[in-house]
């Protein structure tokens, strides 16, 4: 059986990662709103509860 | 089935069910933008001193519903309208779900009027933001809560569309670039409306007396994940429709399809995060995360917005110079159809939204020279600069298009349209030069009285700062006028404009599909909408003209930014 990653037109297929990335919209769905969730939504809620309570 | 309509005039496909909801949406916007204009004119001759128009109470009633009215209704059913057609009619295909879709619309319409109501009874001026704790009525909220699920489901109708089209193989390679930003668009408002979620709704139960207390902190972080990235699909759309008009109008395609995507892609991992700089000077939250969320993510999102300045009037110039326009630098510029308001609408939003927008957007976003404008007038100058006349007039002149090709109606006041961008676009810049210069000297937003009559506590404005506000009050009017006349060319296109197909009549203008003759099931694909319509970029570069006006925004940026970090030196001596 022929090994399918020798093979030349299988490398001419092959999709770029950048090119896979830009067409799965719901791949950059999940990343557009996990950065802002993570680095604004996220990040900012704990800069706010650990901010000391007056006694 | 006979779903499809091809326009004869432009090459352009519509499903039966995307039409509609396209003219329902862009209706409904376009009433938004009537009561917005209209309050709008009552806030500017309020803070215009010598007129002063309204009482304290009227003018905060007014400026809340303006704000909403304009920056997210008119905005949002038109950005609606553009996911509808960056999906179904540029990929040539039929719309996923449209009974969704029209619930969608439903919740849209009644959100909006129930939030007008909560506003307008005068119980609820509690402006956009709505910070806590003022609070308003129930009623308010839920108006907001039900227009964002409406948007929500328009977004994932959009996103089914993509699937549709590529499982029925409605296009070949990739979505065209138009669509793609337009994916960004709706991917952007996915956050925003997550965010709308996790403060409205508990703020709603809170005016309902559920929940005892929100931290004020709390909301205004979360709040702004989604009022400024409500904007940020503005800035999404708006550019998306840049690309679409330079193809429609020059038969242009992008310089580099790639590196517009890329640009795109910016846009979706960063632009949200310039929500942080709303929160510059509150306590409590650290500089890192200041700084990270505007300086270093924000200024990769502000490089994909210098991209798209660069490659749309670049791919302009590209298809200019192709048709032979050659001469010097600016012969392609000259040489384009001023004449035309598709065109003159686009362009003005070009220039103004990168030269006062974006610059002023980094101005602000920046720590440190931010506290020289920080919540004053300048602030709305900035999202003038980028909603009112970047986004907008991108709009209104899109509008101009869709007339004919969508409505199936001729544009009735030719003239009238093609001075209204003009009429808009110098009204908006004077209000908003002069609101920067205002801001600069200290003019506090959201005031009704700029004097502080009957104040316990006092400021006394330089009189240049009257003056200013003044001028700006003028440059309001003129901007009511244009988009008065904006509102009379393509409402009265539909209602009184000649019909360019026999059963495009009053109803049809406002969602009742055409007769069922003028649809067939496999319209033939016409080469006029190409450009549009497929992925492929012109393959040219020469665009010197482009070039050169890039450099005088950069000059311009560099000369500004230290403009201010000198202005704010010395206004806050440490010595």
């Amino acid at each position: 059986m022929a090994d399918p990653g020798n093979n030349p037109k299988d490398e001419e297929e092959r999709i770029p990662a950048m090119q896979s990335l830009l067409e799965n919209p719901f791949l950059l769905l999940f990343i557009g709103v996990a950065m802002p969730t993570v680095f604004y939504i996220i990040w900012g809620i704990m800069e706010i509860v650990t901010v000391p309570i007056t006694p | 089935m006979a779903n499809f309509r091809l326009c004869p005039d432009s090459g352009l496909f519509f499903d039966r069910n995307a039409e509609s909801l396209m003219k329902v949406n862009a209706v409904a916007a376009a009433v938004s933008l009537l009561v917005a204009g209209l309050l709008a004119l009552g806030v500017a001759l309020t803070r215009w001193p010598a007129v002063h128009l309204l009482p304290a109470e009227q003018f905060y009633m007014f400026l809340t519903a303006h704000g909403l009215n304009a920056l997210i209704f008119w905005i949002i059913f038109f950005e609606i309208a553009i996911l509808y057609f960056a999906s179904s009619t540029l990929l040539r295909c039929r719309l996923a779900a449209p009974r969704w879709a029209w619930l969608g619309f439903a919740l849209m319409l009644i959100g909006a009027i129930t939030t007008n109501v909560a506003i307008f009874q005068g119980n609820s001026s509690v402006m956009m933001t709505s910070y806590v704790p003022m609070q308003a009525a129930p009623h308010f909220y839920l108006g907001l809560i039900l227009f964002a699920v409406g948007a929500l489901i328009g977004c994932f109708v959009f996103f089914g569309t993509l699937v549709v089209a590529k499982n029925e193989r409605t296009y070949e390679g990739s979505i065209p670039l138009v669509t793609f930003g337009a994916m960004t668009a709706a991917i952007i408002a996915v956050f925003t409306i997550a965010s709308g979620a996790i403060i409205l709704i508990p703020t709603f139960l809170w005016s309902i007396g559920y929940i005892g207390y929100i931290d004020p902190e709390m909301y205004r972080v979360i709040w702004w994940g989604m009022g400024h990235s409500s904007q940020q699909i503005n800035v999404a759309a708006h550019v998306s429709v840049w690309y679409l008009v330079a193809g429609l109008v020059f038969g242009a395609r992008p310089m580099s399809e790639k590196v517009s995507r890329f640009a795109f892609l910016l846009y979706i991992f960063f632009l949200q995060l310039a929500s942080a700089h709303h929160i510059l000077v509150d306590p409590g939250i650290s500089s890192e995360w200041k700084i990270f969320n505007t300086s270093y993510a924000m200024y990769l999102a502000v490089l994909a917005s210098m991209v798209h300045g660069l490659t749309v009037p670049g791919s302009m110039e590209v298809a200019q110079r192709l048709k032979g326009y050659n001469h010097g630098l600016f012969e392609w510029l000259r040489k384009a159809p001023w004449s035309n308001p598709v065109f003159s609408s686009t362009f003005i939003s070009i220039i103004i939204f990168g030269f006062i927008g974006g610059i002023t957007g980094v101005v602000m976003g920046t720590e440190q020279i931010n506290l020289i404008i920080h919540n004053t007038i300048y602030v709305p100058a900035h999202f003038h600069a980028t909603v009112a006349v970047g986004t907008t007039l991108t709009f209104m002149g899109l509008t101009y298009y869709l007339i004919p090709v969508l409505f199936r109606r001729q544009m009735i006041l030719p003239g009238l349209a093609r001075w209204q961008p003009y009429l808009f676009g110098a009204g908006m810049t004077a209000l908003i030069l002069f609101m920067m210069g205002a801001g600069t000297m200290g003019v506090a937003r959201r005031s009704a009285d700029m004097t502080f009559a009957g104040a316990a506590l006092t400021y006394e404005y330089p009189g240049m700062a009257f003056t200013m506000m003044g001028l700006a009050g003028i440059g309001a009017v003129l901007a009511v006028i244009g988009g008065g006349a904006y509102l009379l060319v393509t409402v009265g296109s539909l209602v009184f404009g000649k019909k360019l197909d026999p059963s495009a009549g009053f109803l049809q203008s406002f969602g009742v599909p055409l007769s069922r003759g003028a649809y067939t099931a496999q319209p033939e694909i016409l080469p006029m909408a190409a450009p549009v319509e497929e992925y492929g970029s012109a393959g040219h570069f020469e665009a010197p003209g482009t070039f050169a006006l890039a450099l005088v925004l950069l000059i311009s940026f560099v000369v500004y930014y230290f403009i201010n970090w000198k202005y704010l030196a010395s206004v806050w001596p440490l010595s």
